[in-house]
């Protein structure tokens, strides 16, 4: 972890930049060739696996009938409720717990920093192991209401028969993976404050809440909005969470529009209707892209 | 200073106490947070019958070892290609990352090094597929393989990975790259060494650690992730552990110990790595986090 204030102190900004040609003026002609054998593969890679299937999807989903059958079908209005609710509540509630934990982060003492390498866990666990695992706690029979029952004599509900409740789980156990990975970015973040605005703030005699609110707010104002809109995007894309822990249940409730769409791929057998799904969520998903892609050649932030 | 302010304080000592114990209570909830679901699935590994239910020990007053056993040998019919389907894994990982951190080094160093093109334009670029879910592609994705012939094949699964690691990837080198300066590379070529020699030579060596982060990065994302291996591979033989634990879960009369351990013995690996790595995994999550 210690090497990590150094790299950040090294940003962009620190390196000077000296202006130079662009290679069709700078390069010569071997040089110019060894740069483009460098280049290739990448380019490959690109093209063949990512522009090219995002042409294609765009090339499935172009009949305006697919759009027709979606729109009219309850399960796709469900599904984009439910994403709304799912992505609403669960990127909030975890920036802003990521927020807060970073603070505890600041403090200086050894056992803290461990605690910090414990915090990674949830992040280097494979999804799958741990949202089965939470599933498992979820169910009538599992960890929780048996915890419920032993300590407080409580018959606890059968948690992923409830929308609500299964919404919940699948928002607990998404900010339970993500946090430690926003934790640490927002964490970075603080300690880029310089020391002397936190030693001028106790000198004015600002306590805990005062110097959160006027310092550490405006000053992370920028990194918090970047990393929310990222953080938005991703869960958009959640496969992952709604599929193992509620499995959509109940009744295919609590599915999103990223299950639905590989529903309509796997059991319907329907992929132009799949992609269609995906598309359906462009028009959110470009404007906030555009907006991640200024607010990060604005300035202060990189991630 | 406190008189102005017009509030008075508690004594240092005393608002020292009360932040300290709110750190320590704050510590164990957080503790209990991270590590219930990974102890929640010991307790039922460890469960004679696997059952779900906590019984009101912390410890299992009758622990066995049973369903790791029972994995590690291959004795539970459902896993009888456990270490091939582990094997596949590590296949499909350690692929990936030979490969992010090649293709990636090669592009960041005609990118940064090489001065090709203009690095606004490529970084752009690199961050729009960055930012992209991978599950937007995956139905497209699963189409186009079909064409290449790579259904059921690892290597669809390794070219998907590839695929959304390299960007980060050539994003993270590019940033890294600017902190070795240029006039190395300047002497070496006065020096008559050609672009491939700096870059083995030169490039390689300096960016160890960036190298060391982006491949651990990309093993992790290829090891973690599900979505790609679910729906591109099929046969038994092509499985990888991820798959066969989730399709285990469907079957809800199997008994849950066996799936539960083979879960825990899967999750090994990445937690392993990740913490023999994690100086070089923080640097480069946070690099470039924040302007300094």
């Amino acid at each position: 972890m210690s090497s990590t204030p150094q790299v950040l102190a090294a940003g962009r900004g620190a390196v000077k930049r000296s202006w130079r040609p662009s290679w069709h003026r700078h390069l010569s002609g071997s040089e110019f060739a060894w740069a483009i054998a460098f280049i290739v593969p990448y380019a490959a890679v690109l093209i063949a696996f990512a522009i090219f299937p995002i042409a294609y999807g765009f090339w499935m989903a172009s009949s305006p009938s697919l759009y027709v059958q979606l729109f009219a079908s309850d399960e796709y209005w469900d599904a984009v409720v439910s994403t709304a609710l799912y992505v609403g509540i669960g990127v909030n509630a975890t920036m802003f717990l990521a927020l807060l934990l970073s603070g505890f982060f600041m403090r200086r003492s050894r056992w803290v920093k461990a605690l910090l390498v414990v915090s990674m866990l949830p992040w280097a666990l494979p999804a799958q192991t741990a949202f089965i695992s939470f599933h498992w706690m979820m169910i009538y029979w599992g960890f929780l209401n048996s915890v419920l029952e032993k300590l407080f004599g409580i018959h606890g509900p059968d948690w992923l028969t409830y929308y609500w409740l299964a919404l919940g789980a699948n928002i607990v156990a998404s900010t339970w993976k993500t946090m430690p990975f926003w934790t640490l970015i927002l964490l970075a973040g603080r300690m880029a404050i310089p020391q002397d605005l936190y030693d001028a703030a106790d000198i004015d005699g600002a306590n805990g809440f005062r110097r959160f609110v006027h310092l550490v707010v405006p000053l992370l104002a920028n990194l918090y909005l970047v990393c929310t809109l990222l953080a938005t995007i991703w869960m958009i894309g959640d496969f992952n969470t709604p599929d193992l822990v509620s499995g959509g249940a109940p009744v295919d409730g609590t599915k999103v529009l990223a299950t639905l769409g590989v529903e309509y791929l796997l059991e319907q057998g329907n992929p132009g209707l799949g992609v269609a799904v995906v598309m359906t969520g462009l028009p959110l998903l470009i404007p906030l892209g555009i907006l991640l892609i200024r607010r990060l050649h604005a300035r202060e932030v990189q991630l | 200073m406190s008189v102005a302010f017009g509030r008075a304080r508690p004594p240092y000592r005393l608002r020292r106490l009360a932040g300290d114990t709110g750190a320590v209570v704050l510590a164990v909830v957080l503790l209990l947070w991270w590590l219930l679901p990974v102890y929640n699935m010991m307790l039922i590994a460890l469960d004679p019958e696997g059952k779900t239910a906590f019984t009101g020990d912390i410890w299992p007053s009758a622990p066995t070892l049973e369903a790791f056993r029972g994995v590690l040998f291959q004795r539970y019919w459902y896993l009888q290609d456990f270490w091939h389907q582990l094997g596949n894994s590590f296949f499909i990982g350690i692929t990936t990352m030979a490969l992010t951190v090649l293709i990636a080094s090669l592009a960041s160093f005609a990118l940064g090094r090489m001065r090709l093109g203009r690095g606004g334009v490529i970084s752009t670029a690199a961050l729009l597929i960055y930012m992209v879910p991978a599950y937007f592609l995956v139905i497209p994705f699963y189409l186009l393989m079909h064409t290449y012939g790579l259904m059921d094949s690892l290597w669809a699964v390794i070219a998907a990975d590839v695929t959304f690691a390299v960007p980060y990837a050539v994003l993270i080198l590019h940033w890294y790259g600017r902190l070795i300066p240029m006039e190395l590379d300047e002497a070496a070529r006065i020096d008559g060494a050609s672009p491939g020699r700096v870059y083995l030579k030169i490039y390689l060596p300096l960016m160890a650690p960036a190298l060391a982060a982006v491949g651990t990065y990309a093993l992790l994302t290829a090891w973690n992730e599900y979505l790609y291996q679910f729906i591109l591979l099929s046969s038994p033989r092509n499985k990888t552990v991820a798959i066969t634990l989730a399709t285990f879960f469907d079957n809800e009369d199997t008994p849950w110990n066996y799936p539960v351990a083979a879960s825990l013995l899967y999750a090994l690996p990445p937690i392993v790595i990740f913490f023999a790595v994690r100086r070089y995994i923080a640097a480069g999550l946070t690099l470039g986090g924040v302007k300094g």
